[in-house]
């Protein structure tokens, strides 16, 4: 048999190139030996010359492979290093260099498959020419590819108007480039217009964020879409159509002046569970704040009495330009974009899950974001920090740490921001009120520029701390001197003893979570959500803003929890990504790809439904499937699912696989299998 | 429907009213209680703090022998799962069981030198075949709160009621217990359907003090004394508890935690199963009525004498927003209520 | 606490192989090595105030190999087995279970003279051993007498209260395969006094 194939390929030259990665893979295989047996074993197989190598992915390294390609006429190069995931490109890139088609090349690992889990050093030698003879088998199955290319389209979509979101397209924008800025809410701004001060630097949360929620609500550049969530998403990288809903708004935003007569005159007043965190009330027609980005009003239907009972109309009859229209539909828009960012953020935790803290039964256990309105000046309270009554002051106030969060019955990560939101309140309740501020912390986590030097500040204001996690917050008074109010029950680790603390209000400082329909969104968009839901990046370290989907990036708290500079800094981050594609005007793609033979498609439809990224198309009329080249990403789910075999995938064909099978049982070691291999 | 029942040591004597109330009220109700033959001692919280193995032997031969006698020939006793059901009244009878089976399926080296040592009874036990419930539990999911409503004759109109869980049957949680660990509200929902009215009582999972009155006196009295001032801070009648050694305690050590302390509670403790058999218009005398320390004559008048309709509920939520000042958090009953 | 300091160093070996022992020596697992000592259940407990070392105290202690001082605590004997700290745990450790181990350990390692609690369980579990049943009199009686004999008076008339209403009988209830359960726990003691000869820590 081996013959046969030796006549078959006869033309071909093939160089082995075996990467010592220092010790990485040479403290456990014996390179030296790897290549003297590729040299003679393999020779019959086309290996026309091996060489071991320090550090093939050095330059000099890959000098070395495109020497021997110019001088020694290779037509196929395998490496045996590390994972393709690293350094594929790297030696595509110098065959490409030698002028040799980079899809000639063949990457094998022989270090995260081989020296890096095993001992036996004599068995991970053996097992590294299995690997190596697997590769040469199957590069002579290469066929010379062409990379896709397609056409970038310059608009850019932006999911979400929060800080994250509204920083991507002010960037874009910037740059010259449409954008169309989706938000959900009636207004842009994100949980970060529901502030009063940010840490640690205390700025006012209103007079950084207004100016940037002005700019994108005036640029020329972006097409601001509130009230609108996208319901479609067709197309791929550079081509996407995405079908809008615009909800009702009921307003004539071409009529309306923003004058709020409308809000001041409807009869329906309703808890504002979003803006509000539901300690203060709006009207059935609202903007949820003065400085809403755009002024105007959107009718509530759920809650208006018009929309319920028929009769009202209250806010027509005063509106003085006519602008309400309880006639208006929703509508569907369809937009082409080439690029899309998802910026939608978090949802705090619902600390109801935690019935031992009393939020919901005990009135003065206040959530942190229902604190952030008590200290927000256009809050309920006019910014006084005052009890559930309205009115009283606390004397004694407790803050807890990692509600929801660090912990394995709820969410078991840290959510990054809530000590220093935590520090953050403990100063406005002293500045404020001058009480007692006690911080219950199992851990202080300031690790970010300045803010160690706020947690030194409040320390120095006097807040006391605890270093215990809080076990339960109670109205049961035991001892004298908890009548009335709220005990605070903790083991004070530091001192070792349990003590009970008496106070008036209890803010629990809730995690972030990903938002409660992320799963969803993530399937409309295509990517892929972690076990808590949030958007997984492509890579956590280096590609931090990108997806596994070409052309959907993401930025923000949608990624995991994160404070305002850096969602800020992940919004820019995105911009710049998608404007490189832009000012590129075309992407080259992979070309590993499956195709269908529509000669053998029997129409059945299987590969359809189960492809992940939606590229099979079926022609109804020629009863047949086909890939989507652009759409693909080759993962191979369509290949083995379809039983008439008549899908195969560029770069893995049947015949590669199957050589490379051969290959790796060492069919070649003197025609037949040599001995038995232990693969751990 | 037919269950295995392992009534335990306390429901022989001590806790007979318990023993007692149960049957009548599975006759009203229509399911049949087979008892274990020749059951022994669960250990309580006692055999495992001196030795682990006879501890596990202990229990396991209780487990061998309900999976004999309702497993093996499957005579109407099985869960869909095919699990022979075995109801415990007792709350640490029902952990103790609960957690052998679950550690013994956990646990391979323990599951397998516990048979050894049942070997030596010619027993045998394969974790997982015996399916332990409390009574409250499979009250409320298998017969449910419509069928309960449905015998009820005679409705505790006015009767104010703390529902007292303890620790045991809702913590740890270890898969088919009540709804929550800390604010489970089954019982509640129960002693609603009966007709009478439920005062809030937020220590509701707080310890009564379990052994510790033996032990160490002042650390039980203690525990007692917080749960009798809670539920008289909330006026409740009597406070209705679900497990043997909770009504041991905060009833027959109700005088001795009133003289350490200076206090007078007089707050009879009842078992579920008594308020439903009334609920049920069963005679007192055939519930176990007289068998408790602090008695229960009060609250038995009240019901008697509190005409039918006359259930002006009064705020069980006494905390909850008023009208001024800032609106209080959205909880899930409030929905219900709305709904 | 001074001789603590003293011995960290030269004990290292040692100290590892204490937590692992109490580990393994819990029934089901029990992450014992999670513990961020987070203080959840010192805090939860209702004992807490009673303990001279809170249970996140004692994990602390054990992982610093502090054997003497660990078996010594009165703080197992105050657990009253509420499992508070168990389900609030952020790590799942399994508080109240390793609670038990320790009661074990401390009774196998004679630390307990000064305890109370051992005796009861002992005397409780004598009367399992021999009837199949417990007996609340019986225990309480020969419990009391050998503890506090002064108490008995009170425990006196609430044993009164309990024979008024037939909640205490005189006689213990013997089961019928008594032969059977006694060989099954000789056999499990025969195992047991095996492991504690070859270390066979899991079964402790
Ligand atoms: C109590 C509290 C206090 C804080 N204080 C500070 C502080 O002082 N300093 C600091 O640096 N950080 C602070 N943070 C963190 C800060 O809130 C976040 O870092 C920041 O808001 C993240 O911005 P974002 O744009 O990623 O998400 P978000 O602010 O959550 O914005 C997301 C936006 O997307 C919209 N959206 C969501 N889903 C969709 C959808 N499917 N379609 C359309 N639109 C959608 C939402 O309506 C929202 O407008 C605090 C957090 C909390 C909880
Ligand atoms: S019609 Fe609706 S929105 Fe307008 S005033 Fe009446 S309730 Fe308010
Ligand atoms: S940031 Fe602080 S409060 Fe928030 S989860 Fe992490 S440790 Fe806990
Ligand atoms: S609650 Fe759990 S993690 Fe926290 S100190 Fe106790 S055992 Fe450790
Ligand atoms: S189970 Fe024991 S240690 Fe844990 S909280 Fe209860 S009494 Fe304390």
């Amino acid at each position: 048999m081996s013959d046969e194939l030796n006549l078959e390929n006869a033309e071909e030259r093939i160089g082995v190139y075996i990467c010592h990665c220092g010790t990485n893979i040479a403290g456990t295989v014996d390179v030296a030996e790897v290549r003297e047996w590729a040299e003679k074993r393999l020779k019959s197989r086309g290996v026309v010359l091996a060489r071991d190598y320090k550090f093939m992915c050095s330059s000099l390294g890959q000098e070395l492979i495109e020497k021997d390609i110019t001088e020694n006429r290779l037509t196929r190069v395998v490496v045996a290093a590390c994972s393709p995931h690293l350094h594929e490109n790297t030696f595509r890139t110098a065959c490409k260099r030698a002028g040799l088609n980079p899809y000639l090349c063949e990457l094998v690992s022989i270090r995260e498959q081989v020296s890096w889990v095993h001992t036996d050093k004599h068995a991970a030698t053996d097992k590294a020419k299995a690997v190596l003879s697997g590769g040469v088998e199957r590069v002579r199955h290469h066929q010379p590819l062409e990379p896709l290319r397609v056409p970038i389209h310059p608009a850019t979509l932006v999911v979400g108007g929060g800080i994250a979101g509204i920083q991507t397209a002010l960037e874009i924008a910037d740059a010259g480039r449409r954008v169309y800025l989706v938000e959900r809410e009636p207004s842009i701004g994100g949980h970060m217009s529901q502030f009063d001060k940010t840490f640690p630097t205390l700025d006012c949360s209103a007079c950084i964020l207004t100016p940037k929620m002005v700019s994108a609500g005036m640029h020329p550049n972006i097409t601001l879409m509130t009230w609108s969530e996208v319901t479609k998403v067709d197309g791929y990288v550079g081509n996407f159509a995405v079908t809008i809903k615009q909800k009702a708004r009921c307003v004539k935003t071409d009529l309306c002046t923003g004058c709020g007569i409308c809000q001041e005159k409807c009869p329906k007043k309703v808890i504002d569970e979003v803006y509000e965190a539901g300690l203060g009330y709006r009207k059935a027609v609202y903007t949820p704040f003065p400085q809403a980005v755009p002024k105007f009003p959107v009718i509530d239907k759920p809650n208006c009495t018009y929309f319920q009972k028929g009769t009202c109309k209250a806010c027509e009859k005063f509106c003085p330009t006519n602008a309400i229209d309880f006639n208006q539909q929703d509508e569907l828009i369809t937009v082409e974009v080439g690029n899309i960012v998802l910026a939608t953020g978090y949802d705090l935790f619902d600390a109801r899950r935690i019935p031992h803290y009393g939020y919901g039964r005990l009135a003065n256990v206040f959530t942190s974001l229902e604190f952030e309105r008590l200290t927000n000046a256009a809050g309920p309270t006019n910014g006084n920090i005052v009890l559930r009554d309205g009115k009283t002051t606390p004397k004694v106030v407790g803050i807890v740490h990692c509600v929801g969060s660090r912990d394995r019955n709820y969410n078991n990560y840290c959510s990054a921001i809530c000590c220093m939101q935590s520090l953050k309140f403990a100063h406005l309740v002293k500045e404020r009120t001058g009480a007692t501020v006690y911080n219950f912390y199992i851990d202080m986590r300031t690790a970010a520029k300045a803010y160690d030097e706020f947690y030194q500040r409040v320390l120095e204001e006097g807040t006391l701390f605890v270093r215990g996690r809080v076990a339960e917050v109670t109205d049961a008074a035991r001892l004298p001197g908890e009548e009335g109010k709220l005990i605070i029950q903790v083991e004070d680790t530091l001192a070792g003893k349990q003590r009970r603390i008496p106070v008036d209000m209890v803010v629990l400082s809730a995690g972030l979570q990903s938002r409660h329909d992320s799963k969803e969104v993530a399937k409309l968009f295509g990517i892929s959500c972690s076990a808590d839901a949030w958007f997984i990046e492509k890579h956590p370290k280096l590609d931090p803003v990108s997806t596994m989907t070409d052309g959907v990036f993401i930025a923000g708290c949608c990624t995991g929890p994160k404070d305002i500079p850096n969602s800020v800094s992940q919004g820019a981050a995105a911009a710049a990504r998608v404007l490189t594609y832009i000012d590129r005007g075309e992407i080259t793609l992979e070309p590993v790809r499956a195709s269908i033979n529509e000669m053998k498609c029997s129409g059945c439809r299987i590969c359809n439904n189960l492809c992940p990224f939606n590229a099979i198309l079926f022609h109804a009329d020629r009863m047949v499937s086909e890939v989507n080249a652009a759409l693909c990403q080759g993962c191979g789910t369509c290949v083995a699912a379809c039983p008439a075999g008549a899908i195969s995938g560029t770069g893995f064909s049947n015949e590669q696989i199957m050589s490379q099978i051969e290959g790796l049982l060492l069919l070649n070691l003197n025609g037949a299998r040599e001995k038995e291999l232990a693969y751990a | 429907m037919k269950y295995g029942y392992y009534p335990g040591c306390s429901l022989e004597r001590n806790a007979a009213a318990y023993d007692i109330s149960t049957r009548a009220v599975a006759r009203t109700l229509g399911f049949e209680l087979d008892e274990l033959d020749d059951w022994n001692c669960c250990g309580a919280t006692e055999y495992i703090a001196i030795n682990k193995l006879a501890a596990y032997s202990l229990i396991g031969r209780n487990l061998a022998l309900a999976q004999q006698q309702f497993h093996a020939n499957g005579n109407g006793h099985l869960a869909a799962d095919g699990r022979a059901q075995l109801i415990a009244p007792c709350s640490a009878c029902f952990l103790n069981l609960r957690k052998a089976d679950r550690y013994l399926q956990e646990d391979a080296k323990l599951r397998d030198t516990t048979n050894e040592a049942l070997a030596a009874g010619g027993l045998h036990y394969d974790p997982g075949t015996v399916f332990v419930r409390h009574l409250l539990e499979m009250i409320v999911n298998d017969v449910g709160y419509d069928e309960v409503k449905r015998h009820v004759t005679k409705p505790l109109n006015g009767l104010r009621v703390a529902s007292y869980y303890g620790c045991l049957l809702v913590r740890p949680r270890l898969g088919g217990e009540l709804s929550d660990a800390e604010y489970p509200t089954e019982l509640e929902s129960l002693t609603k359907t009966l007709g009478a009215e439920v005062v809030d009582f937020p220590l509701k999972t707080h310890c009564c003090g379990g052994h510790m009155t033996q032990i160490s006196a002042e650390v039980a009295y203690e525990l007692i004394r917080r749960l009798l001032q809670n539920a008289t801070e909330y006026r409740a009648d009597v406070i209705v508890t679900i497990c043997p050694m909770c009504q041991l305690n905060l009833d027959a050590y109700q005088t001795r935690v009133n003289q350490h302390f200076g206090t007078n509670f007089n707050l009879p403790i009842l078992y579920f199963t008594q308020l439903m058999g009334l609920a049920f218009g069963l005679e007192p005398k055939t519930l176990g009525f007289g068998k408790e320390i602090v008695s229960a004559e009060n609250a038995l008048i009240k019901i008697q004498r509190s005409p039918e309709s006359a259930a002006a509920p009064a705020p069980s939520r006494p905390r909850k927003k008023k009208e001024e000042g800032l609106p209080m958090p959205r909880m899930p009953e409030d929905e219900e209520v709305t709904a | 606490m001074e001789e603590i300091t003293v011995s960290i160093p030269d004990t290292v070996k040692p100290k590892l192989r204490f937590l692992e022992e109490v580990s393994a020596a819990t029934p089901g697992v029990s992450r014992l090595e999670m513990c961020i000592q987070c203080g959840t259940c010192g805090g939860s407990c209702p004992s807490g105030a009673d303990m001279d070392h809170t249970p996140r105290a004692l994990f602390a202690m054990i992982r610093a190999g502090m054997r003497d001082d660990v078996l010594q605590s009165n703080a197992p004997w105050y657990c009253v087995s509420c499992y508070y700290c168990m389900v609030r745990c952020p790590q799942e450790v399994h508080v109240t279970d390793l609670m038990y181990t320790l009661k074990r350990m401390a009774i196998r390692e004679g630390y307990t003279d000064h305890e109370a609690a051992p005796d009861f369980s002992q005397t409780f579990i004598g009367y399992v051993e021999q009837y199949g049943r417990s007996f609340e009199l019986g225990l309480a009686t020969r419990f009391h007498l050998a503890h506090s004999p002064l108490r008995k008076v009170g425990i006196g008339t609430l044993a009164l209260d309990m024979f008024a209403r037939d909640r205490l009988s005189f006689v213990p209830t013997r089961i019928k395969g008594m032969d059977g359960l006694h060989a099954i726990l000789e056999k499990a003691k025969a195992i047991t006094r095996d492991a504690e000869l070859t270390g066979g820590t899991q079964l402790l």
